[in-house]
């Protein structure tokens, strides 16, 4: 599987993700830089963690319309899996790829800590791996992972199963305690209608490897490795 | 040259944790009887353009495409000559 990580001035959890994708599929992701117009060729279009342009005007906002974004969305529309992670969900939600908006913390504080998740469907290349209702456990690191969206929208979400994760207690109850950011039904991933495209805030990417304190982001890798091989 | 000035709030609804810290700061001040508090922002705009109708509905474009996320954000666009 070839992946490709695009990189935006302020991007900063690329090299993270690049080595949880390597260390499972045994290939190097390219990395692409925003100002370029073309896309290589890839299996997975991977939107990584930071704070692209500086956060300006509203997160995400700047890096949504940039050139190779037309490039994502294209290859979106077409089938091709594209991944954002933390401010990769909200340039992806932005750009208009996942419906929705993440808005400042309820806390308006930065969170950085390990949370614990409840996959809510494997019906989809990025948690296949896992079973529905299993609890893992991987940090966050966002201040705006706040997720809305009108009702009509969170019905047809969970109506069409495209919750993939929600914030949950170590027992995997949604209690309001777990959902410190404030998201909307304690949203913490979703799908597109074609399931190829996801967004979540956490970092699955660092949860892959037992020197990192959590492994419970390996499930989602091999997901990716097993789909897309 | 024709500037204008955009203002963006966030809409009746939709959670503003910015607004409700700085109703709680005021109140921590002595300020009592400070209702509701909403934070948005202000761009202020110089366009080449000579004609106000045609500059404003150039600027309403720039806040739907780019300036407000409007699942979230209302926009008000003031043309100053």
């Amino acid at each position: 599987m070839q992946a490709a990580i695009i990189l935006f001035p302020g991007s900063n959890r690329e090299q993270d993700v690049h080595d949880a994708l390597e260390r499972v599929t045994g290939k190097a992701p390219l990395k692409v830089w925003h100002r370029d117009s073309t896309l290589p060729k890839a299996d997975l279009i991977v939107v990584p963690g930071g704070f692209s342009y500086g956060d300006y005007l509203r997160c995400g906002a700047m890096a949504a319309h940039s050139p190779i974004m037309r490039e994502v969305k294209a290859r979106a529309n077409t089938g091709t899996p594209v991944l954002g992670i933390c401010n990769g969900f909200q340039i992806i939600t932005e750009a208009g790829l996942l419906p929705g908006v993440l808005l400042t913390n309820r806390t308006l504080r930065f969170h950085c800590k390990d949370v614990h998740l409840r996959v809510e469907t494997s019906q989809s290349i990025y948690t296949r791996r896992y079973n529905a209702g299993q609890v893992i456990r991987v940090p966050v690191a966002h201040h705006d992972g706040n997720y809305f969206a009108d009702k009509d929208t969170l019905d047809r979400l969970e109506g069409e199963g495209r919750v993939a994760f929600r914030y949950c207690s170590e027992a995997g109850e949604t209690v309001d305690e777990a959902n410190d950011n404030g998201s909307a039904r304690a949203i913490a991933g979703i799908l597109n209608e074609k399931r190829n495209v996801l967004g979540l805030m956490p970092h699955p990417e660092n949860a892959t490897d037992p020197l990192l304190g959590s492994t419970g982001g390996q499930g989602f890798f091999a997901s990716l490795a097993e789909a897309l091989a | 040259m024709i500037k204008a000035r955009v203002q963006i709030m966030p809409k009746t609804g939709v959670l503003d944790p910015q607004g409700k810290a700085i109703s709680h700061a005021l109140a921590s001040l002595g300020f009592s009887g400070v209702g509701e508090v909403r934070q948005g922002k202000v761009i202020d705009l110089e366009l080449s353009e000579s004609d106000p109708a045609k500059a404003k509905r150039t600027v309403e474009a720039m806040c739907e495409k780019l300036l407000a996320n409007t699942l979230i954000e209302s926009y008000r666009v003031e043309i100053q000559n």
